[in-house]
């Protein structure tokens, strides 16, 4: 019985891999697509400050700027290691 | 005036020329006065799929350096009525591409045209932003394939911020996604991405689906655009593409697999 439903289930297809990456690549792309130029050398900078505190990765942090009638909010998010 | 119309891609290699040729044709084909223009500066290939590489004198650059006239640099294509081609410099420095000069080419080619296909060449930088700059419409060819996709989402990007019609704050550059080299074998296998997912991630209008086809090298061997070719699959994709452009209700075909015909099933030894 556990053949049979190994048998069954069927390898990840490669194309339904691709739609999966494509998704997040897209909206990654698209949450950039309206941000002032400056964004992308703020979030570095930012990086750095925060790395002369503590070590956090490349991806542990989160910038994004959001926009209504009458002012902007800039969000960061940094995710910190946890405490040894 | 003329409606431009951008043919662009982001990624290289993915069909621009042979889609700009083959839907330049096809519109000059349904009775409209087109001119296809090569912003491939320094790659241009353009006129070796429209078959006139041979009656090449002077180029777009030509003209906006004042070398040359515009009715100097256009080239009559041979088979089709109503259809010119506009090449690129085969040797000049692309920075000699500049948005006034382009800007003048296109207003004097809106009062004879009704419609101007512009082949875009691959990447986003200059070349690429100029040849979508002062588009109308952009046809934003797409293979089934992660980085064709990615980077058609790019070129969305700068259709919406970087182009005359964004910076002017006129109605947006109206989009048409264009998929070639579909495999329905593949996708049927589970190994390239369907048709819904592309269209799916993307969010555009889908214009046209056009199969993998061997009469696409067929047609650049022979310098015939493939829409030439109507006993073709591409050629008649490429047509149904061109009647959609022209607002008409066209169903899609060749998405499917399909099952071998009955000619191939007895003397192809397949199984049925
Ligand atoms: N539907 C198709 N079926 C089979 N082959 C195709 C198809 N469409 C394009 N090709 C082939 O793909 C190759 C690239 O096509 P083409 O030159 O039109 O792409 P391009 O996007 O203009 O490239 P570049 O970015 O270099 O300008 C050519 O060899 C062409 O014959
Ligand atoms: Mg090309």
């Amino acid at each position: 019985m556990k053949l049979l439903e190994f048998l069954k289930r069927e390898r990840k297809k490669s194309a339904s891999v691709a739609k999966e990456r494509l998704q997040i690549i897209v909206a990654h792309q698209r949450g950039q697509r309206d941000q002032p130029d400056y964004m992308p050398m703020l979030e570095k900078e930012l990086l750095e400050v925060i790395r002369r505190y503590v070590q956090v990765d490349q991806d542990a942090i989160n910038i994004s700027l959001d926009s209504d009638n009458d002012c902007s909010v800039l969000e960061l998010n940094v995710t910190l290691p946890r405490d040894e | 005036m003329a409606k431009i119309i951008v043919v662009t891609s982001g990624k290289g290699g993915v069909g621009k020329t042979t889609s700009a040729a083959a839907i330049a044709t096809g519109l000059a084909l349904r009775g409209n006065k087109t001119v296809v223009i090569d912003f491939d500066v320094g790659l241009r290939n353009l006129d070796l799929i429209m078959g006139c590489e041979r009656r090449v004198v002077y180029d777009l650059i030509n003209v906006i350096q004042g070398e040359a006239g515009l009715n100097q640099a256009l080239i009559r294509d041979k088979r089709t009525e109503n259809l010119h081609i506009l090449p690129a410099s085969q040797t000049r420095d692309k920075e000699a591409l500049t948005p006034e000069g382009v800007e003048k080419v296109l207003e004097t080619l809106s009062q004879e045209y009704d419609f101007i296909v512009c082949d875009s060449p691959a990447g986003i930088e200059h070349g690429a932003q100029l040849a979508m700059y002062f588009a109308d419409e952009a046809i934003v060819v797409t293979n089934p394939e992660v980085s064709s996709v990615r980077d058609s989402d790019r070129i969305l990007g700068l259709l919406a911020s970087k182009t005359r019609r964004a910076e002017r704050s006129e109605p947006p550059v109206r989009e048409h996604l264009l998929i070639t080299r579909y495999d329905p074998n593949r996708v049927t296998s589970g190994d390239m991405l369907t048709l819904e997912d592309v269209r799916e991630i993307l969010a555009i209008n889908l214009v046209g689906l056009i199969p993998e086809s061997e009469a696409v090298l067929r047609a650049s061997n022979q310098g015939v655009p493939v829409v030439h070719d109507m006993d073709s699959d591409a050629g008649q994709a490429y047509a149904d593409t061109v009647s959609r452009l022209l607002g008409e209700d066209v169903p899609l075909r060749f998405h499917e697999y399909q099952k071998k015909g009955l000619l191939s099933r007895m003397f192809g030894g397949g199984r049925r």
